[in-house]
């Protein structure tokens, strides 16, 4: 039995099998599940207790993290999530001058010494507002006289990832709730306390933290990630969700979303494209994250029973097939924790840049060869799925380690784009062409 | 007494100036956290050998209230981000706890044991739990400690840095608690 069991697994594992794996054999995974990412179990020693999560020890615990993680393996073993300094790098000290651009453009620092810098949204008078997810701040980055300040807007905020902005109004998504702050622009240097609009959402930390963003019908979304790495949702995770600016009128649209940290509307067809990040240990190389499009209210995007639009999941797949759920458009990489993406409409960048998606890719911890921690540009098909994914912005992966990590990207009214950095606490600025404030070329 | 050694800290740290050695700077600490890496104050976490880059961030959390215990919160208060370095990288040379002198009951050990395992501490901590960068050191540190922290991960009073530990603490009971705690600060 165990032998019999041991060779598909690591077939399974072997990447020349992979793309085969993939595109047909569902049925052939499904017929090994939850084994399908463990290695044989190793002996144990006289004694010992059983290792967890084999045949003699059947369980971790329904909900842990770890599920899928191969015991006594140690190269599993050297993974851990990366968790960034706490203390903005100087602006001396970011890594600018290793960072990679295309031919033509340019990058450099836009503001710094923001501790764990995470989504942004652009004010109508031009302030970027920016948002953090493990210390408790909102911060503001205000144009005054031709120079830039960092301004603390907001504290002892509970994970305030999300940041949106709308006729005057910042809104500001924590762990568990949303608030407001109206008139902000106007107040940048003593604004009053957020005030809630929203808060029955649930408490849970794991994929806890949130993107918001306001949709082109007036309507703001907000997400609920799936409570752990692979586990079930109920009624109120794994979702997408819509409101009025008061927070009245709420409605789940989407569900089967693990964890979504950036959305956007395409300027032509206003469907609402989102990044999902695809769940851990369950291999090296799948589940890829995903691109995903919302193509009517309803729809559910697999998770946690259809990965990446084509493995029925080894825990939860089992009478599931993924032609029950709504495909992505495309894939994102392996663990690679996309995050921020945004359509560019401006006007700077080359033609070939319009209505392509950027997107943020904060970079793989569950992985031995670290993806991502780059931007990219994915361009569209004209039925809406994905047609390529280019690199544009790298250089952050320096000898498998992070120098930096990307989270967000906006785009400025003059087509420039922002980037922002948890890692060293960062946003910097992309422009294409001769710029009289361009750093280096 | 605890009060008063609290309160003498506060004092030193905080009238220290960053030329004085950083021997002496962090000898007010010392005194609660123990002078060899081994803490004898109840409830007080052993330093030794604890990696700088979790001391740095446990350390800022302080300062910025994130992480909420006041006599901590207070020594921190008025360091500045190269002090915060000064320390955690101190901190890092002492030496790591020991384990008691006694072996511990083997019916708790073995099941504390197969609980470390169970829910694959070593994921992050490594197989001896002696951690790595921002994944503190757990092995040899103080029971009492241990179990206070596990428990406040369990029900969140205590928010972690990211969301790790609450994620790994939610299937875990607290009888379970009791033994992991056991087990980890007796483990040779």
């Amino acid at each position: 039995m165990m032998n019999y069991l041991t060779v598909p697994r690591s077939v399974l594992l072997s990447g020349a099998f992979l793309s085969a794996f993939i595109l047909g054999a569902a049925a052939q995974q499904a017929a090994d599940p939850p084994a399908a990412a463990q290695a044989p179990a190793p002996a144990p020693a006289a004694g010992a207790p059983p290792p967890a999560g084999t045949a003699a020890s059947p369980s971790l615990p329904p909900g842990s993290p770890l599920i899928g993680r191969p015991a006594g393996n140690d190269a599993a073993a050297k993974l851990a999530p990366i968790a960034p300094p706490p203390i903005p790098a100087a602006p001396d000290k970011l890594p600018t001058a290793k960072l990679k651009v295309p031919a033509g453009f340019n990058i450099e620092v836009y503001a710094a010494g923001m501790a764990n810098a995470r989504s942004l949204a652009l004010g109508d008078k031009g302030t970027v507002f920016v948002g953090s997810r493990l210390v408790d701040k909102v911060y503001a980055i205000v144009n005054k006289d031709g120079k830039r300040e960092v301004k603390v807007l907001a504290s002892g905020l509970y994970r305030p990832n999300g940041v949106a902005f709308k006729d005057g109004t910042l809104y500001i998504a924590e762990l568990s709730k949303i608030s407001k702050i109206e008139k902000i622009e106007d107040n940048l240097d003593n604004p009053p306390k957020p005030t809630v609009i929203f808060d029955k959402l649930p408490k849970d930390e794991p994929h806890g933290w949130k993107f918001i963003a306001i949709g082109p019908d007036n309507k703001l979304y907000a997400p609920v990630g799936q409570p752990g790495n692979n586990v079930l949702n109920d009624d109120e995770h794994g979702l997408i969700r819509r409101m009025n600016f008061d927070g009245s009128g709420a409605e789940v649209i989407v569900r089967g979303v693990r964890h979504t940290v950036g959305f956007d509307w395409h300027p032509e067809t206003k469907q609402l494209y989102f990044t999902d990040n695809g769940r851990d240990w369950m291999s090296e190389d799948v589940p890829e994250d995903e691109l995903n499009r919302i193509t009517k209210v309803g729809e559910h995007f697999g998770a946690p029973f259809c990965l990446q639009g084509n493995i029925v999941d080894p825990e939860f797949g089992w009478g599931k097939s993924c032609s029950e759920y709504t495909a992505p458009a495309g894939l994102l990489g392996p663990h690679a924790a996309a995050l921020g993406m945004r359509f560019y409409t401006g006007n700077m960048f080359p033609k070939a840049y319009r209505n392509v998606a950027i997107i943020a890719r904060h970079g793989s911890w569950n992985r031995s060869k670290k993806v991502g921690g780059d931007v990219v540009i994915a361009k569209l098909n004209k039925d809406g799925t994905m047609k390529s994914l280019e690199p544009f912005l790298t250089g952050f992966l320096e000898d498998n380690k992070y120098i930096g990590r990307p989270v967000d990207v906006l785009p400025m009214k003059d087509g420039s784009l922002l980037v922002s950095d948890d890692y060293n606490g960062a946003v910097y600025r992309i422009t294409y062409g001769k710029q009289k404030t361009a750093g280096k070329s | 007494m605890r009060k008063t050694t609290t309160a003498l800290a506060y004092a030193l740290i905080a009238t220290s100036v960053s030329a004085e050695p950083i021997e002496q700077r962090i000898a007010p600490c010392l005194a609660c956290h123990g002078e060899k890496g081994q803490s004898e104050t109840e409830n007080t976490p052993s330093l030794g050998a604890q990696h700088a880059p979790y001391s740095l961030i446990q350390l800022f959390m302080f300062r910025e209230k994130l992480r909420v215990v006041e006599p901590m919160n207070e020594v921190t208060k008025a360091l500045t981000d190269d002090d915060l370095r000064l320390f955690s990288d101190f901190i890092a040379k002492m030496p790591k706890p020991e384990p008691p002198g006694e072996n511990g009951d083997p019916a708790r050990m073995q099941r504390g044991q197969a609980l470390v395992q169970q829910h694959r501490c070593d994921s992050c901590h490594n197989g001896d739990l002696s951690g790595k960068e921002n994944v503190p050191r757990i092995a040899n540190q103080r029971e009492d400690y241990l179990a206070k922290t596990l428990g406040e991960y369990k029900d969140n009073s205590r928010h972690g840095y990211d969301a790790s530990m609450a994620d790994v603490m939610a299937p875990i009971s607290p009888e379970q608690i009791a033994d992991l705690a056991y087990y980890i600060a007796r483990m040779r």
